[in-house]
């Protein structure tokens, strides 16, 4: 062992030279520390505060409230409803299974959202607030409020959904909203952030998704301070958002209910008209579904019942249907013989029960014939000689042009969904179709367009464009249907209702023919005439064969409708305009299978007229005094809105 | 080896040794202190539980323990330093077995009322050692190659042994601090020009051996690397922490956002806030202003170890005291760096303001050697 060199001065030199070294390197190392803090603190300070600002504040959208919708009048059709939820914070809860078990003591809970819910509170992070039980009425809300002390980690929570108080009334007018799925995302080009909202509702079907624009306003934002798992720590500022637009349809309340009530039991669709401004004031389809259903999310069973039923309750015929007019169609082919000369008021054809064509008979509906009958008498006998006399006259591409010009064939566009253009034939459009299958003839026989003038073989229509027809040929305008009234207040526009490029005598001979059809002793719907004085309506029937007539079945008499299945039935069809002597409303009714036109349809428009021109249930007197006693009947067996019901929520007009 | 040798006679005796301790560093270390008070306050959402009471109670202990290291003799310290190292040793090696292992790395043993981190301990015990064998140490053989290579096995076993726990920040620690200190007794330049030269070699291998079966480092440790070379590669994963501690402390500014405002400890962005990383949170919440002057703080003690140090004739005073300088630079050049982006993540705490209990409690006996070296120097007279 060395001697202490503890005092030996090369040591002590050694050890100071050193340490001075490594003091200055420090000092130096710490300068470098100081200036990186500069840096960053001063220089860079702009840009982290941008940083840390980023990180601390999350923008949450507050979803806007969804615009109303009224009828032409104010009542409510469509209405945001408060939502009652029960949510579970998993942090504050002790023990889940015995909160829930209380829960479920207290309201009825459903085992599967149950489920899915027990589910979610594993996976989300503890202070995620999870759904329990939706939908609750305002008891089971206000129970379990109350008892909120005894359930930690339990809340309460008031949300808003769709909810539609006239029921199936409007199911099929406004449809029904829901919510978003993939497929809508995938539609949209720039879909709006609102729509990443869990539970967020857009509009599916009928004026729901067409004015979903309108309807669902804009987001208001929320900025609020999270921390780094995302928890809300507070709320910095809130902007309220913008609600969506109220709506008011043309439609008039009351007298939908009444349509749906009437066309109800069985399947078929009615619209009415107003045949000066073309407002639709209802426009009706049956069966319907309740539209509330699909909000909550229809059960499969439910579905499945809607789907199966024979009488397609989802489908809203009035737009979507597309029927043969039968002999609705006569008064197209009637102008286009006037227009074109081809026929004239006064000129009688001889019906002998058919027209021979080659080595086929064109039969008409009466088998003996109607003898030598003028416009007047064919249209309210509704002879079919005549027609096909007039239709091989004129040819088939007048009497499409005349029914473009009356509506037929055009896509009125109503914000509705899927809406049918129907089918008005030409030479070119049958090329069209021919070439889509082998067995097609292409070219346009004589035969095509005798069938045509009847309303059979290829046209189609929809009952809008046959309501359509009735209200220009009623008004001599080119009105244009309108279901929106009114968006935010502001009257929408009416659409052009300039003089139809037709001779009005030409129009009154035929108007004359409908007003004999239910005026007149011989007329096919007399039995349906209206006996109040300046209410009478015009109108014409219309049965439409949906199978064909051989032959054979003709030499041994043709089967009757009711000895046919259901679907085999011809369809049943009426148009009417009401008063005839100065219409104000025009009605289209269409009973698909319903057999006959003068007995399943007319009278189901006289009551529609009636009620409309009453503006509520007409009195007996407007009957026939033979028929009082069965629509006494019928009309207690309706069941009616009571009209004070949702009077509360009227929009102030 | 005998105390005689210390000039009894000049040395102060008895409490009176408590007014020969270095005072200046006494107050600068509880200043520092204080401002870690104050950050664990208010990383705890202004509330004394749970860092900074627990803290204060553990400082206070290490105070005390300061003074009784102070007031026990340098040479006592320097007798057991052997000792001392080789008990580091041994509990190095028991953590490999009984310790518990708390978030990857960082080892220690439950000793009931506190968790002994050997790992802290060896730090200083590897100091100490390294100062008494430089002070046995002939002054003529210091450069000569046994004489080199006997210190390097001192410092390579522990620092092998932490770095297996798997502790990178201490292991890196301790080696710098064992190398230091070999630098401060006088061995030649050329033996640090070597292990430099053999150092980015090294750093060369461990990259290049990469993805290959003979990869020496973790996985997690490569990661580590590649973040901090490129912390927004991976802004949400490893890189996070860098990053938003990159953020904290920018956005500090001049000023800071005052006390208790910091967004980004309180809205827990910041990863470790109470430990490693609660330097960004003071950087945060007092801006420029409150961190220069925290690392103004730190410069002062250094420079009273140095001057302390440079009055020391003592070697084994003087070395020790430049020794605890050394390692306290080291932690908060490490801590500091590290939180500033300009060195990779290795869990290093900042000196005496992080949360942890062995830590502050070592670093305090270490400072107690100082003081008892400082009291204690031989003086020419009274």
């Amino acid at each position: 062992m060395n001697n202490k060199p503890n005092d030996n001065q090369a040591s002590n030199r050694v050890v100071s030279r050193r340490a001075l070294i490594l003091g200055g390197v420090q000092l130096s190392f710490m300068g470098i520390l100081g200036l990186r803090m500069r840096f960053m603190q001063v220089e860079q300070a702009d840009q982290f505060r941008l940083l840390a600002e980023e990180n601390r504040v999350n923008l949450r959208l507050i979803p806007p409230v969804r615009g109303l919708i009224y009828d032409r009048f104010g009542d409510i059709i469509a209405e945001n409803e408060q939502n009652y939820r029960v949510v579970m914070v998993r942090e504050d809860v002790d023990d889940i299974e015995a909160t829930i078990a209380r829960l479920a003591r207290l309201v009825e809970l459903n085992p599967d959202d149950l489920d899915r819910a027990t589910k979610e509170l594993k996976r989300r992070s503890p202070f995620v607030p999870v759904t329990i039980a939706d939908r609750l009425n305002w008891e089971d809300f206000s129970e379990i409020a109350v008892n909120a002390p005894a359930l930690p980690g339990v809340t309460t929570e008031v949300g808003s959904s769709r909810h539609y108080p006239q029921g199936a009334d409007f199911a099929h007018v406004i449809g029904y909203v829901g919510p978003v799925s993939d497929y809508d995302l995938g539609k949209l080009e720039d879909p709006d952030p609102l729509l990443q909202i869990p539970k967020f509702q857009i509009g599916k079907v009928g004026v729901e998704t067409k004015l979903e624009s309108k309807l669902r306003g804009r987001a208001g934002t929320l900025r609020i301070e999270v921390n780094s798992a995302g928890r809300v720590m507070r709320e910095l500022d809130r902007r309220p958002g913008i609600p969506g637009d109220n709506l008011q349809l043309t439609v008039d309340a009351m007298l939908q209910n009444f349509v749906q009530a009437r066309i109800g039991n069985d399947s078929a669709a009615a619209v009415v008209m107003d045949v000066n401004n073309g407002d639709v004031l209802a426009i009706g389809s049956a069966p319907s579904f309740d539209p509330n259903k699909f909000v909550r999310g229809i059960s499969v069973a439910d579905y499945a019942d809607l789907t199966e039923n024979e009488f397609r309750p989802l489908a809203n015929k009035s737009i979507q249907g597309a029927y043969p007019p039968g002999s609705t169609f006569k008064m197209v082919t009637a102008l286009a013989g006037l227009e074109a000369g081809v026929i004239n008021q006064e000129e009688r054809i001889f019906c002998g029960g058919y027209k021979q064509l080659g080595n086929r008979r064109f039969h008409c509906w009466r088998r003996g014939g109607h003898g030598k009958v003028p416009l007047m008498e064919a249209i309210f006998q509704s002879c079919d000689v005549f027609f096909y006399e007039t239709a091989e006259r004129v040819g088939i591409e007048n009497i499409t042009k005349m029914a473009n010009k009356l509506g037929l064939g055009i896509r009125h566009d109503l914000p509705m969904s899927a809406i049918h253009s129907g089918i008005t034939p030409t030479k070119a459009w049958k090329r069209d179709w021919a070439s889509k299958a082998e067995d097609r003839t292409a070219s346009w026989l004589v035969g095509d367009s005798l069938n045509a003038g009847i309303g059979q073989g290829f046209v189609l229509t929809s009952p809008l464009q046959l309501a359509v027809m009735s209200a220009r040929i009623a008004s001599g305008k080119a009105v244009v249907p309108r279901l929106i009234k009114t968006i935010n207040g502001i009257e929408t526009d009416i659409l052009e209702t300039a003089e139809l490029d037709i001779n009005p005598v030409h129009l009154k001979a035929v108007r004359d023919g409908m007003i004999a059809v239910s005026n007149k002793q011989r007329g096919t719907a007399f039995r349906s005439r209206i006996i109040e004085e300046g209410m009478q309506m015009a109108g014409k029937t219309g049965t439409s064969q949906v199978r064909n007539i051989t032959a054979a079945e003709r030499a041994r008499g043709v089967t009757r409708n009711r000895d046919l299945p259901w679907n085999r039935r011809d369809h049943a069809l009426f148009v009417a305009f009401a008063p005839h002597a100065a219409p104000k409303i025009a009605v289209s009714v269409v009973v698909e299978h319903g057999g006959g036109g003068s007995t399943a349809a007319a009278p189901i428009a006289r009551d529609i007229v009636l009620q409309a021109l009453f503006k509520g249930l007409p009195p007996l007197t407007a009957y026939p005094s033979s028929q009082r006693g069965t629509i006494q009947e019928l009309h207690e067996n309706l069941e009616l809105r009571d009209p004070t019901e949702v009077s509360d929520s009227r929009l102030k007009i | 080896m005998s105390y005689l040798e210390y000039r009894m006679r000049t040395v102060p005796t008895g409490l009176r040794k408590i007014l020969y301790m270095n005072w200046p560093l006494v107050i600068l270390v509880t200043a520092v202190a204080c401002i870690g008070f104050l950050m664990l306050y208010s990383v705890a959402g202004g509330s004394y539980l749970p860092w900074a009471e627990p803290q204060m109670k553990r400082f206070a202990l290490g105070m005390v323990m300061m003074f009784a290291v102070a007031m026990v003799p340098i040479w006592f310290w320097r007798n057991i330093a052997g000792l001392a190292y080789g008990l580091s040793l041994f509990l190095l090696i028991l953590v490999e077995y009984i310790g518990v292992t708390g978030m990857g790395a960082q080892r220690w043993i439950d000793l009931g009322f506190m968790r002994l981190q050997p790992s802290e301990l060896g730090k200083i015990t590897l100091v100490m050692a390294l100062a008494a064998y430089y002070d046995w140490l002939n002054i003529e053989k210091t450069s000569r190659p046994q004489w080199v290579l006997l210190p390097v096995i001192m410092i390579l076993v522990p620092t092998f042994l932490v770095l297996k726990q798997p502790d990178l920040g201490t292991a890196i620690l301790m080696g710098a601090g064992g190398g230091i200190m070999m630098f401060l007794a006088g061995v030649h330049w050329i033996y640090f020009a070597i292990v430099i030269i053999l150092g980015i070699a090294a750093v060369w291998i461990v990259l290049a051996t990469r993805g290959t079966e003979y990869q020496l480092l973790n996985d997690y440790q490569y990661r580590r690397i590649d973040t901090f070379i490129d912390p927004a590669n991976d802004p949400l994963g490893a890189g996070y922490h860098i990053t938003q501690s990159k953020i904290a402390l920018g956005s500090g500014g001049w000023t800071g956002r005052g006390f208790m405002q910091g967004t980004q400890s309180r809205l827990n962005f910041l990863p470790e806030k109470h430990t490693d990383f609660i330097f960004t949170t003071l950087a945060e919440e007092f801006g420029f202003i409150g961190a220069i002057s925290l690392l103004t703080l730190y410069g002062l003690i250094l420079f009273f170890c140095i001057t302390s140090a440079l009055q020391n004739r003592d070697r084994f005073g003087a070395l020790i005291t430049l020794g605890v300088g050394v390692t306290f630079f080291l932690f908060f050049a490490v801590n500091m760096s590290m939180v500033m982006g300009l060195a990779p993540v290795v869990g290093v705490p900042l000196p005496l303001v992080s949360w942890g209990g062995t830590a502050m409690l070592v670093l305090l006996g270490a400072f107690g050697l100082a003081h008892s070296a400082h009291v204690h120097r031989p003086r020419e007279k009274r």
